[in-house]
């Protein structure tokens, strides 16, 4: 029961993985298209080493320790906040209650996390947050639309900050018996969403018939939708080994938060859609903005935190 | 390189961080043209973004077109205008003495430099457009080799607007549209009317 034993093992099974990918990616290239541009394929090849660099960046960072994996949450967040917040409409009388999102309340919430409060790090976006950011908006005495421009910036902040950063509150909790290995749950947790995204992609390319919601997402389908969750959840079963779940526990806890993660990236969809964009933003190539890559992460994370604080803390 | 351009770039570099701004040529591509850049004006950074945001062959030959009373009022502001972004500074009073606007930004454009304009003559600090001045079109008129360039500038209004001292660091995008000219017998509002249009159409749907 090694910690860094087991993250390297784990870290070695994704890069294998990863090289496999890469091969068949270069293989497909060479057989298909060797000389001219395939948008699917140049695609799928952006996003192998676009998972690369996130792949190592996530390594790097739990290899730093606890401040590494918050200090890269605190930039996950800072990035899709920003994304959020420059598709959606505010106006000038919220200047202010956007410079307390964007300098007080994601650094403090973050800084909690390292202080390990967690009495205040569960309510302060929520009740505080909450409260505060539309007094500052009414002081801008602007009231055009203004219960819909406090309702934006206090989403963006539940889903940019207040949910994501439940992903490195798990390096808090303290598991009887699992001392030193939390990191591991961090890995269990965005392993299993984002090999479930992977697989929804594969199997919605391969097998995809039936779209499941055109007008939300063109490219989601129930095939890819059904295969993927399974798949991953069957990923989340065979990662029970470093985590404090039974291999039955782990295969359902994995499909709690797959099914989360689906319904994370649909909702953060039918926003895209009525903004009329297709990514929040360029910044991961291949993949888009930071949001759509962890738009899965953000709505899983809080339940899966829960889960595991409430049975086996 | 001097110290003028060692300014410049890192100016350009710290604006575009701040923004993370990303340009899309949606009709037209960045080529070595002579051009006037037209946009929408939300904040004083506006022409440092388009600056920023042109290739750097092309940033050199390209001139702001900026209000004598704001940017001479100060020895920084006279020494960013004048040496660092090499502004074509005009007087913007009605009752001024000294030389025609319309002539100063055609003498650049017969050198062979490019501008960067704003038609609305003023920092909008509402929605969508102000109506916009006529030099954009007796300019127009009286270079009909210059290539009109509109370009919409979202979200930099957002990131600091005015009267504030804070920047918010939000991602802005710098939409460059299609060229136009003036058509044969067209009158000055019907073209300022149509140039208007060319640069909302290039906004984003309102909300």
């Amino acid at each position: 029961m090694d910690t860094n034993h087991d993250l390297i093992t784990v870290f070695g099974g994704i890069f294998a993985l990863l090289a496999v990918a890469s091969l068949i990616g270069a293989g497909l290239k060479w057989r298909l298209s060797p000389a001219t541009a395939h948008p699917v394929i140049d695609n799928l090849n952006t996003r192998i080493k676009a998972w690369w660099a996130m792949i190592l960046l996530i390594g790097a960072a739990i290899w730093a320790g606890k401040g590494g994996v918050i200090a890269l949450f605190a930039f996950i967040s800072f990035q899709s906040l920003r994304e959020f917040i420059s598709l959606t409409h505010t106006r000038l009388g919220d200047h202010r209650a956007l410079l307390w999102v964007f300098f007080v309340f994601l650094p403090l919430q973050y800084t909690l996390i390292a202080i390990d409060w967690y009495g205040l790090f569960a309510i302060l976006i929520p009740v505080y947050g909450f409260l505060l950011l539309p007094i500052s908006s009414s002081l801008g005495a602007d009231t055009t639309r203004f219960l819909e421009r406090a309702a934006k910036v206090q989403w963006g902040l539940m889903i940019c900050v207040y949910c994501l950063s439940h992903v490195p509150a798990l390096l808090t909790l303290d598991i009887p018996g699992y001392a030193g290995r939390n990191a591991l749950l961090v890995v269990f947790l965005v392993l299993t969403v984002q090999s479930s995204d992977v697989f929804q992609y594969v199997w919605g390319k391969l097998l995809g018939r039936h779209r499941l919601s055109p007008a939300i997402s063109p490219s989601k389908t129930v095939e890819g939708l059904v295969g993927g969750v399974l798949s991953s959840t069957a990923v989340g079963a065979a990662l029970w080994w470093i985590t404090p779940f039974t291999p039955l526990q782990a295969g359902l806890i994995a499909l709690v938060v797959n099914i989360m993660g689906f319904f994370g990236g649909f909702v953060l969809s039918a926003i895209k859609r009525d903004r009329g964009v297709k990514d929040w933003g360029a910044m991961i190539e291949g993949h888009g903005g930071m949001l759509d890559r962890v738009d899965s992460i953000s709505f899983s994370a809080p339940i899966f935190f829960h889960i595991v604080r409430y049975w086996w803390v | 390189m001097s110290v003028d351009r060692l300014i410049a770039a890192s100016l350009c570099g710290f604006a575009k961080l701040l923004t993370g701004v990303r340009a899309l040529w949606l009709g037209s591509e960045p080529l070595a043209r002579t051009r006037v850049y037209f946009a929408n004006h939300r904040s004083h950074g506006d022409f440092v973004l388009i600056w920023a945001s042109l290739p750097p062959a092309l940033r050199q030959r390209t001139r702001p077109v900026a209000g004598a009373d704001y940017w001479l009022t100060s020895p920084l502001r006279r020494f960013l205008i004048n040496r660092v972004f090499r502004g074509v500074t005009i007087d913007r009073r009605p009752e001024r003495h000294g030389p025609n606007p319309v002539e100063q930004m055609g003498a650049a454009l017969q050198a062979g430099d490019s501008l960067i304009l704003f038609p609305e003559g003023t920092r909008n600090l509402g929605e969508g457009l102000l109506p916009f001045k006529s030099g954009l079109y007796h300019l127009a008129c009286a270079h009909p080799e210059a290539e009109l360039v509109p370009v919409w500038i979202e979200n930099l209004g957002r990131v600091m607007p005015k009267g504030s001292v804070i920047p918010v660091p939000l991602l802005c995008t710098l939409t460059f549209g299609p060229p136009l000219s003036p058509l044969q017998g067209e009158n000055r509002a019907d073209f300022l009317a149509r140039a208007r249009d060319a640069l909302l159409a290039l906004a984003p749907p309102p909300d």
